[in-house]
């Protein structure tokens, strides 16, 4: 595959460095901030056009652009940047994962988020807190060790804890043996945590856009040629492209992109759904999950807490909430920690997850040549963004999928090689 | 909530049934791996009227073909699942 190569520095004359200079002399003058990103006409061609202007979208356009100097690139969104899971999941990040290619790729993530802002120019609130898993039976907390010890051979910050380090980290945990599922123990991840998800993908759009790829939003992908088993051209709301690659980047939605190439995929589609309280003074650290009772919590910055919980019992491209979910809910955060009964739910969310038969995502190339998949994210896309991306820039400046990756390719499922990867969900499906 | 006109038991909540995903019809048990792992995994995954199987676990304990709008969740069709209906 050739690209056109753009050498020399790019150039930083329109990007204005953010710095705590820059917000006191802004604040002072109140000079209006410059655009960070731009809007442009859509070109009638583009080397690269990614579909799916989401975190994993975005973040292959900046590291095709920056680390591969591929930047006649379109990013194609049919709503707003990040108004897909990027915007609704519930933020958590971490690496203790199963199996070895889980974890060191979810590693990998870990360390590109670690140095983001700084890549970024863009503060991600990046806040690790520690990630605790809490066991509420033998069977858990015999998968636990088996996960703790997978990840410390990976190199992984990953321990079996008792209840008693539970409480003196999370207080607020009831760890007596009065609940119905009381906790045996819990798996602590200290360098797992929670980020700004709009921040990311706003940092991830802003440096993008600045290395030369146009992002178009309000920009609805409607189909894709394909000629002699090649990609060809797209069609969008806004005009056809011609263009040789085209990666779907699109989640919950990948079936029927992939549908446009005659590409089918082993994807179901579920919602997901969380919920926010009112924002109140920090009481809780770390990210606390509970796979028996089917949620997570976390502290935001601002104060409120997110939880989340399983994916619906069906399939559906609804994004609408339900009152079984927050009954349900309730009735569980309260078993967890007793004292929030008296906190009001601000709103509450569904967004879309793209599952697979193995809980695996699927990163590669298809049938179609010149079609690639960066989707099955299911219910943990958002922690993979920055190393999705980067794989998926690097597969498509080599040709082929990295080592990383390869575990991940779409034929598995013909072949019979599936991934396995039942730590890929904080709780059970 | 969905409410599921069970033909055998009348109305009920979603939560008496389990969910099976869209009908695939199913290939020859003699055919080769490669067909069969596309009939256990791959999935139409469509958006909009979908032809799928529940199972009534907390009720009759039949399974049933439904017709449902998986955007809308409207239901306009459910069957018993017999030798005629798939």
């Amino acid at each position: 595959m050739v690209f056109a190569v753009t050498l020399g520095a790019p150039k930083m004359s329109r990007r204005t460095r953010f710095s705590a200079w820059k917000l006191i002399t802004h604040g002072l003058s109140r000079s209006p901030w410059p655009k960070v990103w731009e809007h442009h006409d859509l070109a009638s061609a583009y080397d690269v056009v990614i579909v799916g202007g989401g975190v994993h979208g975005l973040a292959t356009a900046y590291y095709l652009a920056r680390n591969h100097g591929i930047t006649n690139v379109a990013v194609v969104e049919k709503s707003y940047i990040g108004s897909g899971g990027s915007g609704r999941n519930t933020a958590i990040v971490r690496s203790n994962y199963l199996t070895v290619e889980g974890s060191r790729f979810y590693d990998r993530s870990i360390k590109l988020y670690e140095r983001l802002a700084s890549d970024l120019n863009f503060n991600v609130m990046f806040s690790q807190r520690g990630h605790m898993t809490l066991a509420h039976n033998d069977s858990s907390l015999r998968t636990m060790r088996w996960r703790a010890e997978v990840n410390k051979l990976e190199g992984i910050d990953s321990a079996v804890i008792s209840p008693d380090e539970v409480k003196r980290l999370a207080p607020f945990l009831d760890t007596s043996d009065l609940p119905r599922y009381p906790i045996v123990g819990a798996l602590w991840h200290p360098p797992g945590g929670i980020v700004r998800h709009d921040a990311v993908v706003w940092g991830y759009a802003r440096a993008a856009d600045f290395l030369g790829v146009h992002i178009h939003q309000e920009t609805e992908l409607t189909g894709i040629d394909v000629g002699s088993g090649r990609v060809v051209r797209v069609r969008t709301s806004r005009g056809p492209i011609s263009t040789s690659t085209v990666i779907n980047c699109t989640a919950g939605w990948s079936s029927l992109v992939s549908a446009m190439a005659g590409v089918t995929l082993p994807i179901t589609t579920r919602p997901l759904q969380a919920a926010v309280t009112e924002p109140v003074k920090h009481f809780l650290h770390p990210v606390i999950v509970s796979g028996s009772l089917h949620t997570y919590v976390s502290q935001t910055s601002r104060g409120e807490l997110v939880f989340g919980a399983s994916v619906d019992p069906f399939t559906s491209y609804a994004t609408r909430g339900s009152l079984e979910f927050t009954t349900g809910l309730a009735g569980h955060i309260l078993e967890l920690m007793p004292a929030v009964a008296n906190m009001r739910l601000l709103r509450q969310w569904a967004g879309l997850c793209d599952m697979t038969p193995d809980y695996g995502p699927i990163i590669g190339p298809t049938e179609v040549e010149g079609f690639y998949v960066d989707v099955g994210w299911g219910t943990y896309g958002f922690k993979a963004g920055p190393v999705a991306g980067e794989s998926v820039a690097a597969m498509i400046a080599n040709g082929k999928p990295g080592k990383l990756i390869q575990p991940f390719g779409l034929d598995r499922f013909e072949k019979g090689t599936l991934t396995a990867e039942k730590g890929a969900a904080a709780v059970g499906h | 909530m969905l409410v599921i006109v069970c033909p055998n038991c009348g109305p009920r909540n979603d939560n008496e049934f389990n969910f099976g995903g869209e009908v695939i019809p199913r290939p020859s048990v003699d055919t080769d791996p490669a067909t069969w792992r596309r009939y256990l995994y791959m999935r139409t995954n469509t958006s909009g009227w979908q032809r799928e199987r529940w199972f009534h676990v907390s009720g009759c304990r039949r399974f049933l073909n439904i017709e449902r709008h998986n955007v809308t969740n409207e239901i306009r069709l459910v069957t018993k699942m017999g030798r005629d209906s798939g």
